[in-house]
């Protein structure tokens, strides 16, 4: 039962989220970037311990296109984006869909602290102003925006170490309770600087092998985007497959195959950056939705 | 028994062996970390009400309660009146013990009367109702403004959003688990 009205009501939205792609879209054309597909269905997911792939007839839904996109970058492909769906099981809420879409782009040659800048060029682009509302804020586009590291923030919010918190098995909850609320409120805020441990494909810091060349973008409290300077290391990504996949057994959770021709093709990969942004999260930002549902056509319950 | 994944907005879940119904879900996820389900929780005995944040590969008991399959009566002060059809046996519910089941409560409408340890505390009311609607504005044909909803107060005096062709005394389905409108009902 149930009419179409509820699909219809947000035919507002679904306009608006239409403009913003195509601005994305604009914008990584003027860039020089090539817009790519791979496939959605694949053999070998990345092994996160706490992102799972759907399974599809033998292989698994994607959770990030991110494995087939280095291997372009690895044949030559120096500028790429790509907008698809991802799936990753359980993951449904307020700011969550299991099935999401997902804009990633890659870069040769640049690090993590260059994506930032093209991150705030893209964003102003997206939004067409340099100023939105969101849950009642009024937050300010114009560059450049906030940078803390995450070593900042426990100290600012958290009154902890990031250390501290790591070692007690706290890190992720106090990042959801103490620290993420407090970013991007006023501007948008890049976060970075991961401890090693919370990054299974970025590079470390050069100088400072503690952490990984990592940032995630808030704003309004919300994760928009993460991003890291690649590893390009083969054999310690292995290691890191080989730890993600350990730590997945011991969690009872569904081992994946190892991603042996990306593994391969990390040999030749150049040194480049990578970032994902949920657009459903960008959208609602920009529209000032309180909920996923709003911005997307049909949510899983809606089928 | 439930797990972590299974929580969401309504379900019934038992805590040191009293039922609890979730009133507000939160799903977060930092980073690349671990899930966590944040749920806002309403004792249905005492209505207190208490924050509880869960992780992924917890479990959890169902409410042990007990349904009856009864019949709306009638409203008396702050209480509703409901009857066994079997045994004809009548049973009154607080106000507060309702929820948003009053807003659909009309004439005879069939509900499970939730019992635990042999006290009514709570309905679940159908999935989908039908409710006369009782005041809304005309439509106004030509109207550009683009606004593509309008106020409309239910029988039952619960208002809430409907399409703008939605008229006064027509009979509308909503949808009892999130409080909406669903769609209009023809003839």
């Amino acid at each position: 039962m149930g009419g179409s009205w509820p699909l219809s009501r947000r035919r507002g939205a679904l306009t608006e989220r239409g403009a913003i792609f195509n601005r994305v879209r604009a914008f990584f054309q003027q860039k020089g970037y090539l817009e790519v597909e791979t496939p959605f269905r694949i053999p070998a997911p990345a092994p996160e311990p706490h992102i799972d792939a759907i399974a599809s007839a033998g292989w698994f839904l994607q959770t990030s296109p991110e494995l087939c996109m280095k291997r372009l970058l690895a044949a030559g492909y120096e500028r790429i984006f790509q907008i698809c769906r991802c799936w990753r099981e359980g993951e449904r809420g307020e700011r969550h869909l299991s099935e999401f879409t997902m804009l990633e782009w890659y870069r040769a040659g640049a690090d993590y602290l260059s994506l930032m800048e093209e991150t705030e060029a893209l964003l102003l682009t997206a939004a067409g102003a340099e100023r939105i509302r969101y849950r009642g804020r009024s937050i300010e586009l114009a560059q450049p925006w906030e940078r803390i590291t995450v070593r900042q923030a426990f100290g600012r919010y958290a009154g902890t170490t990031a250390e501290e918190a790591l070692a007690a098995g706290r890190f992720e909850e106090i990042m959801v309770e103490a620290i993420e609320p407090r970013l991007g409120l006023a501007r948008p805020t890049f976060i970075y600087d991961y401890p090693a441990s919370e990054a299974a494909l970025s590079r470390l810091k050069q100088g400072e092998p503690a952490v990984a060349e990592r940032f995630e973008l808030y704003i309004g409290g919300l994760e928009i985007a993460n991003a890291f300077s690649e590893l390009t290391d083969a054999a310690e990504q292995r290691r890191r497959f080989e730890a993600g996949s350990a730590e997945r057994a011991g969690l009872g959770k569904a081992v994946y195959p190892v991603a042996e021709k990306f593994l391969a093709a990390l040999e030749e990969m150049p040194e480049s950056a990578g970032i994902a942004l949920g657009l459903d999260r960008l959208v609602m930002v920009l529209l000032d939705a309180d909920c996923i549902d709003e911005v997307v056509a049909f949510t899983t319950e809606e089928l | 028994m439930y797990t972590a994944a299974d929580l969401r907005k309504g379900l019934k879940i038992a805590i040191d062996n009293e039922p609890y119904i979730i009133t507000a879900f939160d799903f977060a996820k930092p980073g690349k970390g671990q899930a966590l389900y944040r749920t806002k929780l309403k004792n249905m005995i005492t209505g207190s009400t208490l924050d509880r944040t869960y992780r992924s590969g917890e479990t959890f008991e169902p409410a042990n309660l007990e349904d009856r399959k009864m019949q709306y009566l009638y409203k008396e002060d702050d209480h509703y009146c409901f009857m066994d059809n079997s045994t004809f046996e009548q049973i009154h519910i607080s106000e507060s013990a309702m929820g948003d089941a009053k807003n659909y409560l009309i004439d005879n409408l069939a509900v499970d009367v939730l019992i635990f340890r042999d006290s009514a505390i709570g309905v679940d009311v159908p999935n989908f109702v039908n409710l006369r609607v009782t005041q809304t504005d005309p439509w106004v044909k030509g109207d550009t403004s683009g606004s593509d909803s309008k106020p409309a107060t239910l029988e039952t005096g619960y208002v809430l959003r409907v399409p703008p062709f939605i008229e006064e005394g027509e009979l509308v389905t909503i949808d009892t688990r999130t409080g909406e409108y669903s769609t209009r009902v023809k003839g």
